[in-house]
């Protein structure tokens, strides 16, 4: 599972471009804020349209604008894990969790709801309201919502940001399991040079 | 409670009831699509568009129901198909008082509705979609939920407005009692009578209860369906 990336897009006055071949691991996107990272990641997950380039995830094309191939977002199945969380606020954890899983074909499944709350432990959580939930929970239940779609590469958009220390290494800790356990290809974007020399197997440095 | 009213007064209760009950369900879908056009659609025309939902809330409303009467009444092009086809007729009939209820209160449910509808988190829907959703089931599991408490703030200002609707109903099927005599055309129509104060004050406080108890349901309404969020819309 590799991922190989061309894209350019213009922004308003900025030209956001990224060009890198990575294969499996954790792969970070690193660079200064502004520098167009969540944007590259956009469009890997079909959220943002290049204005021109390819991406490729695993050999298959899901974007290729001589081709004039472009995948529609709801069949990348990239598993992303936003900065924000974007849980559901009116779905309780439990239905957060299989929003993504309910929607997946049965045979691309490979992760069950006891499976992703043991080893993201959220258990107790299931029947809570998002809303009710810490940051770091909050956190956990997206990457647990992320999993359970039936993902063949996951995305992170900067998932330590809004936390605090303590819950920034449980988190880190949690993502190391994912790298290491999982073996899920991931597209990490971080601006924070610590936390990305801790978790990549290879940076990408973007902008600057 | 039948004590309580005179039987002219339930009559003119159970009328308005009707009428803006049969308004307000008939106007949600076509509010609906169009606050949904105005919101999240991209077409020449928009401002155009917006500007004709809004006029019946700045027209005098004497105007509206002339226009009404123009284009329903029986020999108007609206009026005669619908008569034709579906065997609907608007003149001096509540289906009229109805019809112009539902045109004045549009422009308030479109607004309501359509600030709901602006108000959902495209974020949320752009997760929904890496999650593997197609755009109708964004629609339905994230989009249409999360706007549910203005849509239901927009109906009931729309039968809170529709109870109070009076220039365009009178001018386009005039005051019937028993088919088009709603409470304001009841209270105008008593207010023309020397002496009928006691009537005048009786309609007046039925008023009054039915707009605040419309008000408050849509507060609870809302308030329950926020996901203890507390939302409200007043």
């Amino acid at each position: 599972m590799s991922f190989e990336i061309q894209v350019e897009r213009q922004l308003g006055e900025r030209t956001i471009r990224a060009e890198f071949t990575a294969p499996g691991g954790l792969t970070a996107l690193f660079g200064p804020s502004g520098a167009g990272k969540t944007s590259v990641l956009n469009m890997v997950a079909g959220l943002l349209k290049p204005d021109r380039g390819r991406v490729l995830v695993g050999g298959e094309v899901l974007f290729d604008s001589e081709a004039g191939i472009d995948v529609a977002v709801q069949h990348r199945r990239a598993g992303y894990v936003f900065q924000d969380g974007r849980l559901f606020p009116h779905r309780r954890v439990r239905d957060n969790l299989l929003y993504g899983w309910a929607l997946a074909s049965p045979e691309a499944r490979w992760m069950t709801l006891d499976h992703a709350t043991d080893f993201l432990g959220i258990g107790h959580l299931l029947d809570r309201w998002p809303r009710t939930l810490s940051g770091g929970e909050a956190q956990r239940v997206s990457i647990g919502r992320a999993l359970l779609c039936a993902p063949r590469f996951l995305l992170m958009d900067e998932p330590l940001s809004s936390l605090d220390a303590p819950r920034r290494e449980e988190i880190m800790s949690v993502i190391e399991r994912l790298r290491d356990k999982l073996e899920l290809p991931i597209l990490y974007v971080s601006h924070d040079r610590a936390e990305v020399e801790r978790l990549a197997s290879q940076v990408i440095e973007l902008g600057g | 409670m039948s004590g309580l009213f005179t039987a002219d007064e339930w009559e003119i209760v159970l009328l308005s009831l009707k009428v803006s009950a049969v308004a307000v369900v008939l106007t949600i879908p076509v509010a609906f699509a169009l606050a949904w056009l105005l919101a999240r659609g991209r077409f020449a025309g928009k401002v155009l568009l917006d500007a004709v939902v809004h006029l019946p809330l700045v027209l005098p409303p004497v105007v509206t129901g002339w226009l009404l009467l123009i284009a329903f009444g029986n020999n108007g092009p609206a009026g005669r198909w619908l008569n034709e086809w579906l065997g609907i007729t608007f003149m001096f009939r509540w289906t009229g008082a109805a019809l112009a209820a539902a045109v004045m209160a549009l422009p308030l449910m479109v607004r309501a509705m359509r600030l709901s509808i602006e108000a959902v988190d495209r974020r949320l829907e752009d997760a929904a979609a890496t999650l593997g959703a197609s755009p109708m089931h964004i629609f339905s599991t994230i989009t249409l939920p999360l706007a549910v408490p203005g849509l239901l703030a927009g109906a009931v200002l729309g039968f809170a407005r529709s109870i109070g609707e009076f220039g365009a109903t009178i001018t386009f099927v005039s005051n019937i009692p028993g088919e088009t005599r709603t409470l304001p055309l009841a209270i105008y129509g008593a207010l023309q009578i020397p002496g009928s104060e006691a009537q005048v004050t009786r309609l007046s406080l039925i008023a009054v209860a039915l707009s605040l108890a419309a008000l408050v349901a849509s507060e609870v309404l809302v308030r329950r369906s926020g996901h203890g969020r507390g939302g409200h819309v007043l």
